[in-house]
C-alpha cells in the first residue's frame, strides 16, 4: 500500500451536471430526416461545383467551400465499403451486440453512410450489397435511426 | 515583430435567440461568406484559420475539426483556441500573433455560439473548480453580483446609476441591424425588471444568443490592396487570472486584470489620457454594473466616478468617449463569438462601415473582452498605420 493511504482517506466529489443538449438539425438536415419518417427516402445532395453527391446531406461542400444546391433521392440499396462487428455491448451502443458498423454507399451516392447491419454477420464482406430496412411508421420520428438497420441482399 | 497587421474584413450572422435554421457549421458560414465579401476575396485567399467558442456550451470538443464545412478550413492549418469568455478577443490576439510573426499574410478568425442548445448556466458552471468552486459560485451572475454589492457599497453607486448603462446599450442595438435585441427600453423598465440576484435585475444582464463572427486580419502591404482603410492593430494585451473565486477577486482592488492589460495596451499605443484619445471603445460589459465599474480600472475616469461619468453623458454616441455603438454584449451574448464582435465592432468604427451605428471620425478603437474568473484581454486598433 501506498506510504500516504495509511493515514489518508482519498475523497472524492461527485459531479452534479448533466447538460441536456439538444442541437438543432437546420433546414437541410431536417428536410433529409422528414424523408426517412414520412417517405422511406433517403435524399442526398449534389455540391454546385465538383457534383459529389453527399449523404447525409450538408448545405456546404466542405472541398470546395460552394453550395450544395441539388437535392437527389438516392436508392435505398448500396454496397458495403467497410465494416466492423462488434461483440460487446455497452449502453451508449444503439442496440445489442453483436452488430455491425458499416460504411455503406448508397447507390447515387460519392460517400458511405456510416449505419448498421446486425443479421448475417456471417455473410458480411466489402462489397456485399445492402438493403434499407425501415422501422414501423408508428415509431420513426425523424431519426437517422428511423432506418432500423441494413440487411444484406 | 515581423510585419504589421489590421483587420481589413469582418462578418456577422444576424443575432437571434434560436437559429433551428441552421446547424452551427451553417451558421459559422454565415460569418465567414459576409467577412470574405467585406474584403473581396475568397477563402482560397485564407492561409490559416483560428476559430473559437466555448466546448461545453455545445458538446463540441474538437470545433477545429467540425467546423470545416463553416470555416473553410479543409486542408488548411487551424488552430482551436478557448479561454472561456474571452474566447472571441483571444482568436482575435490568436490570429493577429499568426500574421505578426511573418508565418501567414491573410488569417481568418472565427468565433461562434449556439447558445440555444443547452442549458448555458450549467455548461458555465463546468470551467470552475469541480471540487470548491461549483457548489456556490459558479455559473455568470453569483460571483458578478458580489462584484456589484461591493462596489456599490464602496462608492455609494446605485441600482439607477447601473440600469443608465442597459438603457444607454439596448437603445444603441437599435441603430445594428445584426444586434439580438432590439427593442426600446427605459429606466423604468430596467428597475421594475425581475430580480435575479441582488442587485442584478433581468435587464442588467446579457441574453444568450445564437450568432457568429468573422474576422479577416491582413499583413502589411496585403491589408492596404484589400481595404480602403484597413483597422490596423496598434496593441493588445492579455491577462488571465487563475480560477479561484475566493482569491482572484478582490472586489475593491478593481478589475485588476482589465486594468493591467489595458495598461499595457494604453503603453504599446502611446495611450496616455484613453478617454480623449481614444474615440469609440467596444466594451465587453456582461452586466450593466461593469460599464460603471470597469471604465475606471480603463482609466476613462477615477475611482468611484464611474456612476457620474455615464450619468453626465460622456459615454453616450455623442459623448467623451463612446461605448458599445453596437448595443454591446447587453443586446447580443453569442458567448464564444461575442470579445470577436468587440474587436470587429471595433475595426467596423475605424473602417467606417457602421452604417446607422458610425460615429462620425474615429482615428483609435478599443476593443476588450471579459470571461472566466476575471479575465481580461484587450486590443486597440488605429486608422494610422502602426
Amino acid at each position: 500500500m501506498e506510504k500516504w493511504l495509511e493515514h489518508v482517506e482519498p475523497l472524492t466529489f461527485k459531479g452534479q451536471i448533466a447538460v441536456p443538449y439538444t442541437w438543432w438539425a437546420g433546414e437541410t438536415g431536417s428536410l433529409f430526416l422528414m424523408g426517412l419518417r414520412d417517405k422511406e427516402t433517403i435524399m442526398g445532395c449534389r455540391c454546385n461545383s465538383c457534383g459529389t453527391v453527399y449523404v447525409p446531406p450538408r448545405r456546404t461542400c466542405a472541398q470546395c467551400f460552394t453550395d450544395t444546391g441539388e437535392w437527389v433521392q438516392l436508392g435505398n440499396k448500396g454496397t458495403v465499403q467497410s465494416y466492423t462487428i462488434v461483440r460487446f455491448s455497452h449502453p451508449l451502443q444503439p442496440v445489442e451486440a453483436p452488430f455491425a458498423y458499416a460504411m455503406i454507399q448508397l447507390d447515387g451516392a460519392d460517400v458511405s453512410l456510416v449505419h448498421l447491419i446486425k443479421k448475417d454477420l456471417d455473410k458480411l464482406e466489402k462489397g456485399v450489397r445492402v438493403r434499407a430496412c425501415f422501422k414501423e411508421k408508428s415509431e420513426r420520428k425523424g431519426h437517422i435511426l428511423d432506418i432500423d438497420g441494413f440487411e444484406i441482399i | 515583430m515581423a510585419q504589421k497587421v489590421a483587420i481589413v474584413g469582418t462578418g456577422q450572422t444576424d443575432h437571434k435567440s434560436h437559429r433551428p435554421d441552421v446547424t452551427g457549421q451553417e451558421m459559422i458560414r454565415e460569418a465567414v461568406d459576409r467577412a470574405l465579401e467585406d474584403c473581396g476575396i475568397t477563402i482560397r485567399d485564407i492561409d490559416a484559420i483560428v476559430i473559437g467558442n466555448m466546448d461545453h456550451f455545445e458538446s463540441i470538443n474538437y470545433v477545429d475539426n467540425w467546423s470545416i464545412e463553416g470555416s473553410g478550413g479543409f486542408m488548411k492549418p487551424i488552430m482551436k483556441v478557448t479561454t472561456g469568455g474571452t474566447t472571441g478577443a483571444s482568436v482575435a490576439i490568436a490570429a493577429y500573433y499568426h500574421v505578426a510573426s511573418g508565418m501567414f499574410d491573410r488569417v481568418l478568425a472565427i468565433g461562434w455560439e449556439k447558445n440555444s442548445e443547452s442549458d448555458t448556466t450549467g455548461a458555465i458552471i463546468t470551467c470552475s473548480d469541480p471540487i470548491w468552486d461549483r457548489f456556490s459560485y459558479s455559473g455568470a451572475i453569483p460571483s458578478l453580483a458580489t462584484e456589484a454589492t461591493a462596489y456599490m457599497k464602496q462608492y455609494g453607486a446605485t441600482q439607477e446609476d447601473a440600469a443608465r448603462v442597459a438603457v444607454r446599450d439596448r437603445n444603441n442595438a437599435l441603430n445594428n441591424p445584426h444586434a439580438h435585441l432590439q427593442r426600446p427600453i427605459t429606466l423604468e423598465d430596467v428597475m421594475s425588471s425581475p430580480m435575479l440576484a441582488h442587485p442584478i435585475k433581468l435587464l442588467d444582464v446579457c441574453p444568450r444568443t445564437d450568432g457568429a463572427c468573422a474576422v479577416v486580419f491582413a499583413a502589411d502591404g496585403e491589408a492596404q490592396r484589400l481595404a480602403k482603410k484597413p483597422a490596423w492593430i496598434h496593441a493588445s494585451a492579455v491577462r488571465h487570472t487563475y480560477s479561484w473565486f475566493g482569491d482572484s477577486t478582490d472586489y475593491d482592488a478593481g478589475l485588476v486584470s482589465l486594468a493591467r492589460a489595458s495598461q499595457e495596451a494604453y503603453k504599446k499605443a502611446g495611450i496616455t489620457d484613453p478617454s480623449r484619445e481614444l474615440d469609440v471603445a467596444e466594451l465587453y460589459l456582461p452586466y450593466t454594473y461593469a460599464g460603471i465599474k470597469w471604465i475606471e480600472d480603463l482609466k476613462f475616469c477615477g475611482r468611484g466616478e464611474g456612476a457620474k461619468f455615464v450619468r453626465e453623458g460622456n459615454t453616450n454616441m455623442d459623448g467623451m468617449i463612446p461605448v458599445n455603438p453596437s448595443g454591446g454584449v447587453i443586446s447580443t451574448n453569442c458567448i464564444g463569438a461575442t470579445a470577436l464582435l468587440r474587436v470587429a465592432e471595433a475595426s467596423i468604427q475605424v473602417m467606417g462601415k457602421g452604417g446607422k451605428r458610425q460615429l462620425p471620425k474615429v482615428n483609435k478603437a478599443l476593443a476588450t473582452g471579459f470571461g472566466g474568473c476575471f479575465w481580461s484581454d484587450v486590443m486597440i486598433l488605429g486608422a494610422e498605420r502602426s
